[in-house]
């Protein structure tokens, strides 16, 4: 409760600032406009629905490439752990493509693709397949061995020693190379959407980049504040229940 | 089946190894851990096998547990040749080896899982009987890191009798615990021995540990690897470690390690 409070005092009083900062006329309103005009466009926006369809096209290409790419990125991550030959051929290629910045993807995706929703889906997928692959490479690998041999002595052999316990056991690391991808995903859909307007859908990136387009401030930082509040959302929703039963059970901070 | 035939117990097994071989490579050249080892166990029996550090004692109890395979010579529990791990020999490691993922009852549940005739049910019987014979019963929901070290080395000592192996091989299990929780798990682990009926191979280097729990003490040498010499012990049970007898039975043990390791030098 109190920490909530203490929460909501700063947040209140980041506003106040931003509210002097336009009241002392430094800049000129229409690159800084007071915050009642922003609430007023992310009010408009609502009743409109432009901002709905905005969140909801962004959310869908997000998600969908988002799970593509891990349920390809946690097998081969484990598969890239087991076999040197892999390691030496697919870990090399993943390792080499996860530090190329995921917007790099978007012109070589325009190209295949053309304007569509395949090329968003392409440069999610890139964004998040190799951090979640790495990721999972990296814990699976660094496993203590004992735990595979404490297994083997109980019977586990194959898959199940696969599933049950290298998967598991590399469950921090699987933890933060997904969080990892969601970043990377997010970052690069951002950019993507910024960067090339589609007919099938105007995500929040192309509502941020028509504000620019209208030199309209209002929607520019309000399309933000969005882009800001759905980071912080998925953090809560998504990783902190997983991260907080890696503490329960580890005794760790992941 | 129930959980109740579940509990009941096959017959403890019968070891036998038979000249077995086993080399490393170390950065001077192999090392001969194991030399020409043969060694019978009997039905029920609680050896320790005892020995300064690179003798050979774990290498043999990897073997046994089928972990790792001999260069030459044969084992076989019950007849049948150890080929691989299984679940007729647990196993218990000086590290707990406990899975952090899982609670309390979860790691005692591993093993039982990968047991297809048992239903869900039976297993958490199964699972908690063994808990309580460990002293845990209490603990059933605790995470891992919640516990004690000498808690958790009891848990693995449930995990490990859950699946009801007929041999249990123990890996210097209470090496790194304090004296006090030590002396606690020698009376209990006696007891569970006399309940429970295994065969159990029990390495270490501490030959008052071994005189205490072993009938029979198997004294290694390293460098090559060989079993020196065997003591019978005869002691009533359940042995205190603190006793004089037991004392004078470990003073014995300890001086014929002791000599084996001057002749050893002086021939260097």
């Amino acid at each position: 409760m109190k920490r909530s409070l203490v929460a909501f005092i700063f947040f209140t009083s980041l506003v106040g600032i931003w509210q002097i900062l336009v009241s002392a006329r430094i800049w000129s309103p229409v690159l800084l406009p007071p915050p009642i005009d922003v609430a007023r466009y992310l009010w408009a926006a609502l009743q409109d629905g432009s901002l709905a369809e905005g969140t909801w096209v962004t959310m869908k290409r997000l998600l969908l490439g988002y799970l593509i790419g891990c349920v390809i990125g946690l097998p081969l991550g484990l598969a890239t752990a087991r076999s040197k030959y892999l390691s030496d051929t697919l870990g090399v290629l993943a390792l080499g493509l996860q530090t190329l910045p995921s917007v790099c993807w978007v012109p070589l995706a325009l190209l295949w693709f053309g304007q569509s929703e395949a090329a968003m889906l392409f440069v999610v997928i890139m964004g998040t397949l190799w951090s979640v692959l790495i990721a999972v490479d990296n814990g699976a690998r660094n496993l203590p061995p004992i735990y595979v041999r404490a297994a083997r002595t109980m019977g586990s052999k194959g898959l199940h020693t696969l599933l049950k316990v290298i998967l598991p056991a590399s469950l921090r690391f699987v933890v933060s190379g997904m969080k990892q991808g969601w970043a990377f995903a997010w970052r690069s859909l951002m950019a993507a959407e910024i960067y090339v307007t589609l007919l099938t859908g105007y995500g929040l990136g192309h509502l941020l980049h028509f504000g620019r387009e209208l030199n309209a401030m209002d929607q520019v930082i309000g399309v933000m504040l969005i882009i800001v509040s759905i980071g912080l959302a998925a953090d809560k929703v998504l990783f902190s229940p997983c991260e907080r039963f890696l503490q329960k059970r580890w005794g760790t901070a992941a | 089946m129930s959980a109740n035939a579940e509990l009941i117990n096959p017959p403890p097994a019968k070891l036998v190894v038979d000249r077995v071989t086993k080399s490393f490579k170390s950065q001077s050249g192999w090392l001969k851990a194991l030399d020409d080892v043969s060694l019978t166990v009997g039905e029920g029996e609680f050896v320790c096998l005892v020995g300064p550090s690179g003798c050979g004692k774990s290498t043999l109890l990897n073997l046994i547990a089928g972990l790792d395979t001999p260069e030459s010579g044969t084992l076989s529990s019950d007849g049948a040749p150890i080929i691989g791990p299984g679940r007729e020999r647990g196993v218990m490691f000086q590290e707990h080896a406990l899975f952090p993922w899982l609670d309390v009852l979860g790691n005692v549940l591993f093993g039982l899982q990968l047991k297809p005739s048992l239903n869900k049910a039976e297993r958490i019987d199964i699972a908690k009987y063994y808990l309580q014979l460990v002293g845990l019963g209490r603990f059933v929901h605790a995470n891992v890191h919640e516990l004690s070290g000498g808690m958790k080395q009891r848990v693995a000592l449930a995990r490990a009798l859950a699946p009801n192996p007929r041999i249990l091989c123990m890996d210097e299990p209470f090496a790194a615990l304090d004296a006090m929780t030590r002396e606690h798990l020698y009376a209990d682990l006696q007891d569970i021995w006399a309940k429970r009926k295994k065969t159990i191979i029990f390495v270490t280097h501490n030959v008052r540990e071994a005189v205490c729990l072993g009938d029979r003490v198997v004294l290694f040498s390293p460098n090559p690897g060989r079993i020196r010499e065997e003591f019978r012990i005869t002691l009533p049970r359940n042995r205190d470690i603190n006793s004089v007898e037991l004392a004078e039975h470990a003073t014995l043990i300890t001086r014929t390690l002791k000599q084996h390791n001057t002749t050893t030098n002086t021939s260097e």
